[in-house]
């Protein structure tokens, strides 16, 4: 497949007004099913369970098996759509979706079509440079999410190419939310930035909501995103694109500029633009052609009769309302001043996404700027080499674990880094990367000395040369030492017994 | 009169992957076509008071407490599968991709 022609970013907006719009799919993390009593795997340490263990005869679409709603899914869906502005409704009921693919064995999806649970509202995001930009919701609903299938076989290990499929119902009927926004206007040159802070914001409200374990590369948040471009004056919106499963921020931001340009070049050379879904190729940068968008009928959509409306009464959502967290903007403000960081400190940490990470490595104990300090540095440099997100990279726990080691000076920074790779690399936890790899630092004086001596011994003017005041010369004995020591030694410590040794005798 | 026509009934036929032949196609047609009209009839009838019902029961919300059940096992899971390779479902290639 030829790679289309991109027009320039900054062209493509003199000519054309992007129009965004984005759908995003939260898996609850409550402990069973939407439906049915089976465990959820995307509750708290369900993930990774073995193929086809957490399913019970509705996940099936077995004979005579009924759904029965979980009472926890409905009150996380409450509370996910009044953290969005959005109104709860009296009464909502389920549909069932229509259509025919092994990832669902009944043939159809339990969601909700006419009569979400949730509808009309807003949420605030904050752009790079600290500006507020609003992103109109237009429904949340429930629904249960599919099973996943394996393609096998074929050439290029493509789906087309595939010659047959392994499906693990494991994950059909997890509770999920799907949210849909309204058309977002006025993003113009933004419009990438806010899809990434978009999906960044819903990441951190379902965070602490605590209703989604929420890592976007198990698929516990997932974003399809909207695009369209009009000639600039047009009222008429253009014919837009679908891009499914953006699982990363990252991803976002690149697959909106990526469509921007991509649509831009072909209405500039007067082509139009199909109405289709497309795929994101994460390696490549470029979405791809799937396939075209059927009209929503197609579903035959209907009330789903093996389920009674859900009627919350004003009592529990008054109840939930009460008990929501702060607002993400009074929040970024609270955590702000709790850290003592500068603007820019802490615009570093919300920009690169990691403010839920900061905030978990300081409650397990860390130092605020420490915790900074790693995640936007070493951690984020690794994520950035290897297209990964920091989050998947290591807990907050175990960089907490780190910080304390280097804090406890059992482990210099240099050795944390080494430490820190080991348990990326799923070595374990920092203490048993520093045990099995035999990191620690060399807190031993004694086995200091012996190695400062001989060192000395080996460069016997630098005594003399610090004694006559030149004590930049230690460097060299410091640095025979580090080597001596495999590096495992504080440095510092190390100068401090050097200096004690020349002036002591 | 009904929107219903041979075309429609060809493409639901085709959206629920039921094969019908033109006999059918003609017989559904007529039929279908009465059924539309007769809640049309009904339509008539219905007054702004009653308000519209997707269900039978006059009752809310059914739930059930977020505690987990057993789950099957992977044989019992397994056992009507038409094929499996390894614990999983089998299934013969899709030409087409997820909804």
């Amino acid at each position: 497949m030829p790679k289309p022609d991109l027009m320039d970013f900054d062209k493509a907006l003199e000519l054309f007004e992007p129009v965004l719009g984005f759908e995003v799919h939260v898996e609850l993390s409550t402990a069973t099913k939407m439906f049915s009593d089976a465990p959820n795997p995307a509750a708290p340490g369900g993930f990774g369970a073995a193929p086809n263990t957490q399913i019970t005869p509705l996940c099936l679409g077995l004979p005579g098996s009924l759904p029965v709603v979980n009472e926890k899914a409905i009150e996380y869906s409450i509370s996910l759509g009044l953290a969005l502005g959005c109104q709860i409704a009296p009464s909502s009921r389920f549909a069932r979706k229509n259509y025919f693919y092994p990832d669902l064995a009944k043939n159809y999806q339990i969601s909700q079509y006419d009569e979400p649970i949730a509808f009309e509202g807003s949420v605030e995001i904050e752009l790079e440079d600290g500006t507020a930009f609003t992103i109109p919701i237009e429904r949340a609903h429930m629904e249960e999410d599919a099973g996943k299938l394996t393609h096998m076989g074929g050439s290029t290990g493509r789906i087309h190419g595939a010659e047959y499929s392994l499906v693990d119902y494991n994950r059909a009927g997890v509770p999920l939310v799907e949210i849909v926004t309204k058309p977002i206007f006025g993003a113009e040159h933004r419009a990438p930035e806010v899809g990434k802070a978009y999906v960044s914001t819903i990441r951190d409200m379902v965070r602490a909501l605590g209703i989604s374990e929420a890592r976007m590369e198990r698929g516990n948040l997932r974003c399809d995103a909207n695009v369209s471009l009009r000639p600039r004056g047009q009222e008429k919106l253009g014919t837009r694109t679908e891009t499914k499963n953006v699982n990363s921020f990252r991803s976002v931001e690149r697959a909106v500029r990526y469509e921007i340009q991509r649509q831009a070049a072909i209405l500039a050379a007067g082509g139009t633009i199909t109405q289709e879904t497309r795929h994101w190729h994460e390696d490549r940068g470029v979405t791809s052609a799937g396939r075209p968008k059927s009209d929503a009928d197609d579903y035959r959509y209907f009330p789903e009769p093996d389920l009674l409306p859900v009627e919350p009464s004003p009592e529990l959502i008054e109840q939930l309302r009460a008990a929501l967290p702060e607002a993400p903007a009074v929040r970024r403000r609270r955590l702000q001043e709790a850290w003592g960081f500068t603007d820019l400190e802490f615009r570093d940490v919300k920009n690169a996404g990691l403010l839920v990470e900061v905030e978990e490595t300081v409650a397990a104990g860390a130092a605020p700027a420490q915790a900074r300090k790693w995640w936007t540095g070493e951690i984020a440099r690794i994520a950035n080499t290897r297209s990964a997100e920091p989050a998947e990279l290591v807990s907050p726990l175990h960089v907490s674990e780190l910080i304390a080691l280097i804090e406890s000076g059992d482990l210099t920074d240099r050795l944390a880094r080494q430490v820190l790779e080991g348990v990326i690399e799923g070595e374990g936890r920092p203490s048993e990367v520093v045990e099995a790899r035999g990191l620690k630092v060399v807190s031993d004086d004694g086995a200091l000395i012996a190695a400062i001596d001989e060192a000395l011994a080996a460069q016997p003017d630098v005594l003399e040369k610090i004694r006559d005041g030149k004590v930049q010369a230690a460097g060299a004995v410091i640095g025979a030492v580090m080597k001596a020591m495999r590096g495992q030694a504080d440095a510092a410590r190390v100068r401090e017994l050097v200096l004690e040794r020349a002036t002591g005798e | 009169m009904s929107e219903i026509t041979p075309e429609v009934v060809r493409h639901l036929a085709q959206l629920a992957r039921i094969g019908i032949a033109d006999d059918e196609v003609q017989r559904l047609t007529g039929e279908l076509s009465q059924i539309v009209d007769a809640v049309a009839t009904v339509r008539q009838v219905a007054t702004e008071d009653v308000p519209a019902t997707s269900h039978p029961i006059a009752l809310g919300t059914v739930t059930r407490p977020d505690v987990v059940g057993t789950p099957l096992t992977p044989d019992e899971a397994l056992a009507g599968a038409p094929e499996r390779d390894g614990d999983f479902f089998k299934v013969t290639s899709i030409l087409g991709e997820e909804q």
